[in-house]
C-alpha cells in the first residue's frame, strides 16, 4: 500500500492512495496562495495600479519591467493570476479510479485533474459539497473572466531569471507548472463526473474496497472518508471540526480501529480561538460603523459567512446597528444564501429542528426579509443605486487579488475611518495587503478557523487509537514562527509518518487475510474437529471461483462417471493429477501400540530395533521395514501395493490430518 | 395491508432479527379494525424485546397512522426509522388525524398530542443511501421512492440475506418528484405495493390535459370545482399544474387551498427541495415552484360565494372534514364538478360516488342527492403494473411478495411476475405468514498467502480438470479463518509428521545403473507429459517430488532395483509410478 503526496499544502491536500487493486485520490485542493505574487485585477481602471513602476535588476537592467511591477518595496507579476496545481508527474493520473472529495474547499483543482490528465474514473462527493463547490468555482471563473487581461507574463518563470528576483518570487516553487484559471465549460464537465453520496453510505469499488463518507463537522456536507476492505481500514481525516457551528457534528466513533489514519486539514491558526475571534469581529465592526466608517470583510461566498451573519443577526440590535446596511456582493451571493436553507439533513440538530417547524434554518432569511442584508451579483447594476455609506460589505476574493473586493480596497483604502477585517485564514493578511500599500484604512485580523487544533487532535487520536498516523510534515514540528511551542505539533505513539510534496510513502501494514465465501453445500460437508480447547479444525478441499474480486469456494465436482468402454482410453487419462494434494499430517506414533495394532491385523514375526532417533519396526516375512521417528515415518517395502496400502492406513490411524 | 389498501404493517423476521415495516391505519374503519392487530407480533412479552426496529416508509396515515397507538399505548421503546421529511411532516398529520377523531367525532381512548410527541422522540432520521447499522448485524438503507416528499424504499440486510420493502412508490417522475430508483441489490425478497396491479396508465400528458380541460370547462360555465386531496403530496403536484395553466391562459377565477396546513405544507416542500425532482432543484434559486401566485388560502365563507372557483380541500377521500362539508354544499348543482384525483378506500364517500352511487345516506338519515359531475382521474403517485415490473427488474429479487392492493388484481400481477422473472411470488392476506428458506453462504477469512498462491496457479481454469484448493479452516472464538495446512500447523504449535514410502521395484536389466536410470527417465518423460520429470546429475530421476533411484541387485547382476520414494502428499502419483515401473521398461532401441 502506497501513498503518493501531490500537494505540499496541509489544508489543501491532494494524495493518491494505492490500496489493494484500486487507486484512490483523496481530495484535489488548489493552492491559491500563488496568486499573492500577482497584481490585483481591478474592476475599473485603477490609475494607481497602472502607474506602478516597472522593476529592474540591481545592475539597472530593465528587461523585466513589463512583467514585474514594484509597490512599496514588493515586486508583483503583472499578469493574469495563476494557481499552483497538485503534482501531475509523480503518478499517471489517468490510472486513478476514483476521487474522494472531503469538502468544497478541497475540490478546487478538480477541473485540472478530470479534464487534462486522461482521468476516466468517478468522483464521489456529498450534495452540499458539489453545490457549494460549484458556487466557489463559478465565482472564481467569473472574477477572473470579467476583467480580461491582455498580458500573460512568462519570462520571469525562467529558472535563471527567477533566481535573480527578490523574495518571495525567488522562492516560489514549481512556477513552471502554475496554470491560469479553468473555464466554466471545464467546471461543468468536471462536475458532471461527480456521483452524489450521503454520510455513512457504503460504496463498493470493484468489489475489492469499500469507501464511506462520514460527517466531519467542518462545513455543509464536509466529510472524512473510510477506505476499507474486510480486514484493513484506512481513515482519511480532512478538515474536521469539533465546534458546534452550523454543520452536522463530526462522526468520531466510526474512525476507530483504523490501521492507518491520514490526517490533514487542521486549523491554520492554532493559537486563535474562533469564538474570541467572532467577538472581536463584531466589536471592531461596530466601532468602525459608529465612527462613520465602512467595514470591508473579504470572504468566500459560503461557509464562515453563514455563522458571521448569524452572530450579527443577534448582535446588530443590541449594538444599535439596525440602520446600517449590510451588503453581500458575489456573483453567487443569492444562490449561496438560498442553498444554505435547503440542506436540512446536513445541519446540526438545532437547525434541523427549525426546519421541522417549518422555518428556514439560518436567520439570514429574516435579515433579507427585513432588508437589513442585501445581496448583489456585483458592484455594477442595482448596487450602485442602493449603495449607502457607512455600510458593511462582505465580498470576495479573500486573496484581495480579484473580485469586487479590489474595488473596495481602492475606494476605502485612503481613509483611516474605514476598516478591513480579515476572517478567512487561507491567506496571510500582510501579503494580501502588500500591493495596496501605503494604506490609511485600519486592518484587523480575526481569522476564524474552526478546524481541529492540536489539543483536539491528540484527544481524537487517543480516542480512536489508529495503529499508524500519516500527516503533512508541517504538523510534525512547531510552526516556524513559534518554534518554542512544542504543543503546536502532533504528538502520538508511534510517531506520525510525515509526507511532503512529491513524496511517495510506503504505508506500514501488511495485508494478511481476504474474505472468501464458502457455499452452503460445501459448508455442510465440513466436519470440524476440536484440536485444542476452543479451537476446531476442518480440512477443506474445494474449487476456488473468483469474479469481480469476490472469492467463493464451491464443493469439488463429483468424479465423472467412467466413460463407456467404446472409446479407447488414452494412457494419460490414468495419470493422477499431481495437484490433488493429500493433507499434511501431524502427531507421533507410539511404537508399542503400533506393534500391537500390527499384530492385531495379522502381522507376525515383528522385530523392533531402537535407533538414535527412534525405532525401526521390521516385518521380516514381508521384507518390510518401518522407520518411526518423532516427526516422520518411513515405510520401505517391496513392490507389494496391497501390503503398502494396509500399512499406510494403519499408520494414518495414529496421525491427524490437516 | 395484505390483499387490501390501508393499515400497512408487515413483520419481517430475517436471520433472527425482527423488523416491523410501517404502522398504518385504515381509512375505511372506525373501530378496532382501524389499527393493525399487534398481537400477531408476540402474544406475551414486550414488543420492545421482540422487535429490533420499526421502519416507516412515508408520512401517509395508512403507513404511519397507528404509530403513536403502537409505541405509546401498546408499548414500544425501540428505534423507529424514517427519512427527515417524513419525520418533519408525520407528527402534523397525526395531530390532524387525532383532532378529527377526538374533537370532531368525540372518540375516547385515542392517542393524545403528548403521545405523538413522545412517539416522535423515538424516531431516528435516516438519509438516502445511508447505511444505518441498527446493531452489529442488522443494517438498513433507504432508497428514493418518489411517491410523496420523503417517501423511501428500505433495504433490510443481515449478513448476506436481505429484504427490500418498497412502501409506496412511483416509477415515473412527475412535476415535483423524481422517479423511484434502486440498484441491482438482488434481495432474497422484494415486498412491493401493488395498488395499480392491473392498470397501465396512459401517458401523463394526456391525463393532465384532460384534467385541465375539465377544470377549465367547468370554470368557463361558472361552475365550482372541488378537488379533494391530502394536504401533502398530490396537492402540490396539482397546484403546480393549475398554477402554470392559469398563468399561461391568464385566467382570473380564484383557486383556493383549504386549511392552514397548506401554506405550512408548501414551506416543507421549499425547505426539503433536495427531495424533489431535478428540474425544480435546478431552478429553485430563480423561481421556487412552491411559491404560488394564483392560489390563495380558503375561508369557510368562500364556499357560498357566487361565481366560479376551484378549491382544493382535505381530506382526499371525502370521508370527513372540510372537503366533505364543501361537497355537501355543492353536490346539488349540476354545474359543479368534483374531481377525485386519487384512490378511495371502500366505505368512504369518495368510493361511493366513484362507484356510481348518486344518493348518499349521510349522518342523521339525511339523503344527499349528488347532481354535480363526478370525475375520477388517477394522479396517485403509485407505480402502475409496468412500473412494478420495472422495479422488480431493477432489483432482481429471488422472490416477490405483493401487498397494498386488491386480491383480484394482485392475482393477475402475481402470474405476470412469475412468468416474466421466473421467481416465486406471494400475496398473503392479513395475519398470514410467508416463510422463505434461504441458503446463505458463510464468509470466512482466507490467508492472503494461500489465496495468492492459488490464484497464481489457477489463472486459466480448466473446466475438465478443476483445480482444488486445499486448506485448513480454523474455528476459534466464533471466528473462521482458512489458512494453508502448513500455517495451521504452525499456528497451533504442532510439528508436521512426514510419512514416506519407499518401494523396491525389480527390473531385468543388465546394463549399468546409470543407463537404467537414463532409460527410466526417457520412459517416464514420454508418458508423463504434464509433469515435471528431471534427470539429476547424481543419476536419480525425479517426477515432481518423487525420487526414483536405480541400484544394483546385491545377488543378481542382471537385475536392477529401482527405489521409488515419495511422501504421503504424493500418494497417488507415487502409487501410480510404482505400478507403471513394475510393468517394465520398453525395449530400448539398440
Amino acid at each position: 500500500m502506497k501513498l503518493y503526496c501531490l500537494s505540499g499544502h496541509p489544508t489543501l491536500p491532494c494524495n493518491v492512495l494505492k490500496f489493494k487493486s484500486t487507486t484512490v485520490m483523496l481530495d484535489c485542493g488548489l493552492d491559491m496562495t500563488s496568486t499573492l505574487n500577482f497584481l490585483p485585477l481591478p474592476l475599473v481602471q485603477s490609475p494607481r495600479l497602472s502607474n506602478l513602476p516597472g522593476w529592474s535588476l540591481k545592475d539597472g537592467n530593465a528587461f523585466l519591467d513589463k512583467e514585474l511591477k514594484e509597490c512599496s518595496g514588493h515586486v508583483f507579476v503583472d499578469s493574469v493570476p495563476e494557481f499552483c496545481l497538485p503534482e501531475t508527474e509523480l503518478i499517471d493520473l489517468s490510472t486513478v479510479d476514483v476521487i474522494l472529495i472531503s469538502n468544497y474547499h478541497c475540490m478546487m483543482a478538480l477541473p485540472y485533474i478530470t479534464e487534462h490528465t486522461g482521468f476516466t474514473g468517478m468522483v464521489y462527493a456529498t450534495e452540499p459539497t458539489v453545490q457549494i463547490g460549484r458556487l466557489l468555482m463559478e465565482e472564481l471563473v467569473n472574477f477572473i473572466e470579467r476583467v480580461p487581461k491582455a498580458q500573460s507574463a512568462s519570462l520571469w518563470k525562467n529558472k535563471d531569471i527567477q533566481r535573480l528576483l527578490p523574495s518571495p518570487l525567488k522562492d516560489a516553487v514549481e512556477v513552471s507548472t502554475w496554470r491560469r484559471c479553468y473555464t466554466m465549460q471545464e467546471v461543468n464537465s468536471a462536475l458532471s463526473k461527480i456521483q452524489l453520496v450521503g454520510y455513512s453510505q457504503k460504496i463498493e469499488l470493484f468489489g475489492a474496497v469499500q469507501v464511506t463518507p462520514l460527517s466531519s463537522g467542518y462545513a455543509l456536507g464536509s466529510s472524512n472518508w473510510i477506505i476499507q476492505s474486510h480486514y484493513e481500514k484506512v481513515s482519511y481525516v480532512s478538515g474536521s471540526s469539533l465546534l458546534t457551528t452550523h454543520p452536522q457534528p463530526m462522526d468520531q466513533a466510526s474512525l476507530k480501529n483504523s490501521d492507518v489514519l491520514i490526517l490533514t486539514g487542521l486549523t491554520q491558526i492554532p493559537t486563535a480561538n474562533p469564538d474570541g475571534m467572532v467577538g472581536e469581529f463584531c466589536s471592531n465592526l461596530a466601532l468602525t460603523v459608529r465612527n462613520g466608517g465602512n467595514v470591508l470583510v473579504p470572504c468566500y461566498p459560503s461557509g464562515v459567512i453563514y455563522d458571521l451573519l448569524e452572530c450579527l443577526y443577534q448582535y446588530i440590535d443590541s449594538a444599535g446597528l439596525s440602520n446600517i446596511p449590510f451588503y453581500f456582493i458575489s456573483p453567487v451571493a443569492n444562490s449561496s444564501l438560498e442553498f444554505s436553507q435547503i440542506f436540512a439533513e446536513w445541519l446540526c440538530h438545532n437547525k434541523q429542528t427549525k426546519v421541522y417547524l417549518p422555518e428556514p434554518p439560518f436567520p439570514h432569511a429574516e435579515l433579507i426579509q427585513t432588508n437589513k442584508l442585501k445581496h448583489y451579483p456585483s458592484i455594477h447594476g442595482d448596487f450602485s443605486n442602493d449603495f449607502r455609506q457607512p455600510c458593511v460589505v462582505f465580498t470576495g476574493h479573500p486573496s484581495l487579488r480579484f473580485g469586487d473586493v479590489v474595488h473596495f480596497m481602492e475606494l476605502w483604502g485612503k481613509s483611516s475611518l474605514n476598516t478591513v477585517i480579515f476572517t478567512e485564514p487561507d491567506f496571510s493578511y500582510l501579503e494580501a495587503l502588500a500591493p495596496y500599500q501605503p494604506l490609511a484604512m485600519k486592518c484587523i485580523y480575526c481569522p476564524i478557523d474552526t478546524r481541529l487544533n492540536f489539543i483536539q487532535v491528540s484527544k481524537l487520536l487517543k480516542e480512536v487509537q489508529p495503529l499508524h498516523v500519516v500527516c503533512p510534515e508541517q504538523y510534525t514540528q512547531p510552526p516556524p514562527a513559534q518554534s518554542h511551542r512544542m504543543d503546536l505539533m502532533i504528538d502520538c505513539q508511534p510517531p506520525a509518518m510525515s509526507y511532503r510534496r512529491a513524496e511517495v510513502l510506503a504505508l506500514p501494514f501488511k495485508r494478511r487475510y481476504e474474505k472468501i465465501e464458502i457455499m452452503p453445500e460445501l459448508a455442510d460437508s465440513l466436519v470440524p474437529m476440536e484440536i485444542k480447547p476452543g479451537i476446531s479444525l476442518a480440512t477443506v478441499s474445494a474449487v476456488l471461483h473468483t469474479k469481480d474480486n469476490k472469492h467463493v469456494l464451491q464443493p469439488p465436482p463429483r468424479p465423472a462417471p467412467p466413460t463407456s468402454g467404446k472409446k479407447r482410453k488414452r494412457a494419460s487419462d490414468d495419470i493422477p493429477d499431481c495437484q490433488v494434494l493429500k493433507p499434511l499430517l501431524s502427531g507421533s506414533i507410539p511404537v508399542e501400540q503400533f506393534v500391537q495394532t500390527l499384530e492385531k491385523h495379522g502381522f507376525s514375526d515383528i522385530k523392533v530395533e531402537d535407533t538414535a532417533k527412534g525405532h525401526i519396526v521390521l516385518l521380516q516375512e514381508a521384507e518390510t521395514l518401518i522407520q518411526i521417528e518423532e516427526d516422520s515415518t518411513h515405510i520401505i517395502c517391496d513392490n507389494d501395493e496391497m501390503l503398502r496400502v494396509r500399512l499406510r492406513d494403519l499408520v494414518l490411524k495414529f496421525l491427524q490430518k490437516f | 395491508a395484505g390483499q387490501d389498501v390501508g393499515r400497512s404493517c408487515i413483520l419481517v423476521s430475517i436471520a433472527g432479527k425482527n423488523v416491523m415495516l410501517d404502522c398504518g391505519m385504515h381509512m375505511g374503519f372506525n373501530d378496532d379494525r382501524r389499527f393493525p392487530d399487534f398481537s400477531y407480533i408476540t402474544r406475551n412479552g414486550r414488543l420492545t424485546d421482540f422487535l429490533d426496529c420499526v421502519i416507516i416508509s412515508h408520512f401517509h396515515l395508512d403507513h404511519c397512522g397507528a404509530l403513536p397507538y403502537f409505541s405509546e399505548m401498546v408499548g414500544y421503546d425501540g428505534p423507529i426509522y424514517m427519512t427527515h421529511p417524513t419525520q418533519a411532516i408525520c407528527p402534523i398529520l397525526l395531530e390532524d388525524y387525532r383532532k378529527i377523531a377526538v374533537d370532531k367525532k368525540g372518540e375516547a381512548n385515542f392517542f393524545t398530542s403528548q403521545m405523538i410527541k413522545d412517539c416522535m422522540k423515538k424516531v431516528v432520521a435516516v438519509r438516502l443511501h445511508q447505511t444505518v447499522q441498527v446493531d452489529d448485524e442488522l443494517e438498513i438503507k433507504a432508497y428514493y421512492a418518489g411517491h410523496v416528499l420523503g417517501a423511501a424504499m428500505f433495504q433490510i440486510k443481515v449478513g448476506s440475506e436481505s429484504v427490500v420493502y418498497t412502501g409506496d412508490y412511483n416509477m415515473t417522475p412527475d412535476r415535483h418528484l423524481g422517479a423511484a430508483w434502486i440498484d441491482k441489490c438482488r434481495p432474497n425478497l422484494l415486498i412491493t405495493e401493488s395498488t395499480y396491479a392491473t392498470t397501465i396508465r396512459d401517458s401523463k400528458r394526456c391525463r393532465e390535459r384532460d384534467f385541465l380541460k375539465k377544470v377549465h370547462e367547468t370554470v368557463e360555465r361558472g361552475g365550482k370545482v372541488l378537488i379533494p386531496v391530502f394536504a401533502l403530496g398530490r396537492a402540490q403536484e396539482l397546484c403546480i399544474l393549475l398554477e402554470t395553466f392559469w398563468e399561461r391562459m391568464n385566467l382570473k377565477a380564484p383557486i383556493y387551498f383549504s386549511t392552514g396546513l397548506t401554506e405550512k405544507a408548501n414551506h416543507y416542500y421549499k425547505l426539503f427541495i433536495t427531495w424533489t425532482n431535478q428540474k425544480i432543484r435546478k431552478t429553485f434559486v430563480q423561481r421556487n415552484m412552491f411559491e404560488f401566485k394564483h392560489i390563495k388560502a380558503f375561508d369557510r365563507a368562500f364556499a357560498d360565494n357566487p361565481g366560479p372557483m376551484v378549491v382544493f380541500a382535505t381530506p382526499g377521500m371525502l370521508h370527513a372534514g372540510q372537503s366533505l362539508q364543501i361537497f355537501r354544499k355543492w353536490a346539488g348543482n349540476e354545474k359543479n364538478m368534483v374531481i377525485m384525483p386519487g384512490y378511495c378506500v371502500q366505505g368512504t364517500v369518495g368510493h361511493k360516488i366513484l362507484s356510481g352511487q348518486r344518493k348518499l345516506e349521510m349522518e342523521g338519515r339525511q339523503v344527499l342527492e349528488v347532481k354535480m359531475q363526478v370525475e375520477y382521474m388517477s394522479f396517485s403517485a403509485h407505480a402502475d403494473a409496468k412500473g412494478i415490473m420495472q422495479l422488480v427488474g431493477q432489483a432482481e429479487p429471488e422472490s416477490v411478495l405483493l401487498v397494498h392492493g386488491e386480491a383480484k388484481k394482485m392475482e393477475f400481477l402475481k402470474q405476470k411476475i412469475e412468468q416474466e422473472f421466473r421467481v416465486n411470488c406471494y400475496m398473503p392476506a392479513n395475519g398470514e405468514t410467508v416463510t422463505l428458506p434461504t441458503s446463505p453462504s458463510i464468509p470466512v477469512g482466507i490467508s492472503l498467502g494461500l489465496l495468492k498462491r492459488e490464484m497464481a496457479q489457477g489463472l486459466l481454469p480448466d473446466i475438465r480438470k478443476p483445480r482444488l484448493l486445499h486448506g485448513t479452516l480454523i474455528v476459534k472464538d466464533s471466528s473462521f479463518r482458512l489458512v494453508s495446512s502448513e500455517q495451521a500447523l504452525k499456528e497451533l504449535g504442532l510439528a508436521e509428521h512426514q510419512l514416506r514410502f519407499t518401494c523396491r521395484v525389480q527390473l531385468h536389466d543388465s546394463r549399468k545403473e546409470q543407463e537404467t536410470a537414463a532409460r527410466v527417465y526417457s520412459h517416464l518423460k514420454s508418458i508423463l507429459k504434464d509433469h515435471c520429470v528431471q534427470h539429476l546429475p547424481d543419476g536419480s530421476v525425479t517426477v515432481e517430488s518423487i525420487l526414483v533411484q536405480a541400484a544394483a541387485h546385491s545377488e543378481d547382476p542382471g537385475t536392477k532395483v529401482l527405489l521409488v520414494s515419495w511422501t504421503y502428499q504424493d500418494e497417488e502419483l507415487g502409487s501410480y509410478l510404482t505400478a507403471l515401473l513394475k510393468k517394465g521398461l520398453p525395449q530400448a532401441p539398440s
